[in-house]
């Protein structure tokens, strides 16, 4: 890689135009759009990182995103992705899955946009086993229209929809995805960022429906109407307040409003996926 | 870091330095690269870049042990570090 250094300065740091990671963003899109302390920039980052470690070469992989803070991400990774409309990632990814099997599809989304609006994609993806890694950012808020109340929203969180705090019993994503029969789930903060980029490999290199939340700060938004502090807060507050449970029982694994958050792998289990249920049905045996 | 006693292998143990390299323009001040980096090499600036926010910079260069942990924590992909000796031979062909 080229690096044009203008200035070796005294101190020690190189003043750079390029990033290592340049190679696989769109670096001409640069810097991006997320507010100053958001958490999306971090999971990006650790899906790169993730995606070089996972051995997966970039032209076998398509990342697939809706709309939203989040829903930016395909504009900004240099892989073959598509922007689709709001909550309808899931399906389009779906069927580039079945259309292409020797692609690996990723499915890079917020938490309104993948659990609220697409929520009965995300059900019957998971319900089908199908092979599909999707990764869901959740920073509790519809961050890009203004800090709406999410589906999941913690109880008695503030939000410009709900100025007294939140009334409505939020989701609890994993327990969700486990009920619905997903084959791996995990959850990390943006602060794991080495855990997180393990949890990512492994999701990319798991043959079903894979299933990671990412929990991070929005802080323009919901830190701020909730008095939060700067995203580096809640960044600190994850810091003390994480606690690292794998294979934890996604019954207990909810999320309060500033509550403990349990974080780790919970789910990885092996079992035929939708095409290969589909094509044993259709090529085998037929009888 | 203190041992208790020294280490049989300590002359063969090469602790890794690194070379921290910064994209100014891009950072906007979040600060998790000053206040995670577990040798404290950087510090918030008094300078501000083109965008108005102030970016981090190196104060102890020597005691960057090139883990990456800025790199991977930086939303903005704004800084990264190099292990030094990648950095002094690329010097020395671009000199030559």
């Amino acid at each position: 890689m080229s690096t044009a250094v203008t200035n070796t300065a005294p101190t020690g740091e190189r003043q750079v135009q390029h990033h290592p990671k340049d190679t696989l963003l769109r670096d001409d899109r640069l810097p991006h759009i997320w507010c100053p302390t958001c958490g999306i920039g971090t999971a990006v980052s650790c899906f790169v990182e993730a995606l070089r470690e996972s051995g997966i070469p970039e032209e076998k992989c398509v990342v697939v995103s809706g709309i939203g803070c989040t829903g930016r991400v395909a504009g900004y990774l240099n892989l073959d992705s598509f922007h689709t409309t709001h909550g309808r990632a899931i399906p389009f990814a779906t069927g580039v899955a079945l259309a292409n099997p020797d692609l690996h599809v990723v499915v890079f989304s917020g938490d309104g946009d993948l659990v609220a609006i697409g929520g009965n994609h995300l059900i019957n993806a998971a319900r089908r086993n199908m092979n599909l890694t999707v990764i869901c950012v959740n920073n509790f808020i519809y961050g890009m229209t203004g800090g709406q109340c999410a589906s999941t929203t913690p109880e008695t969180a503030r939000t410009s929809t709900s100025p007294r705090g939140n009334t409505e019993y939020p989701f609890n994503v994993p327990y969700l995805m486990e009920a619905c029969g997903a084959s791996y789930i995990a959850r990390w903060t943006v602060l794991h960022i080495r855990r997180l980029k393990k949890a990512m490999t492994e999701a990319l290199n798991k043959n079903g429906f894979a299933f990671v939340e990412v929990i991070a700060p929005c802080s323009t938004l919901y830190s701020r109407r909730n008095k939060l502090g700067t995203g580096y807060d809640l960044m600190k507050f994850y810091h003390d307040n994480a606690e690292i449970r794998h294979g934890a029982n996604t019954k207990d694994v909810g999320i309060g409003f500033q509550t403990k958050i349990i974080v780790g792998k919970f789910v990885d289990i092996t079992k035929p996926t939708f095409l290969e249920k589909y094509q044993g049905k259709t090529t085998g045996g037929g009888k | 870091m203190k041992l208790w006693r020294t280490p049989l292998d300590a002359d063969k143990v090469r602790v890794p330095h690194g070379v921290v390299s910064i994209i100014i323009e891009r950072c906007k001040g979040c600060s998790f690269c000053v206040e995670y980096c577990p040798r404290d090499v950087l510090i918030i600036s008094k300078k501000f870049n083109k965008k108005g926010y102030h970016y981090p910079e190196v104060i102890s260069a020597g005691l960057c042990v090139d883990c990456n942990l800025c790199e991977d924590i930086c939303p903005e992909f704004a800084i990264y570090s190099d292990p030094e000796e990648q950095h002094s031979t690329a010097q020395t062909k671009e000199n030559a």
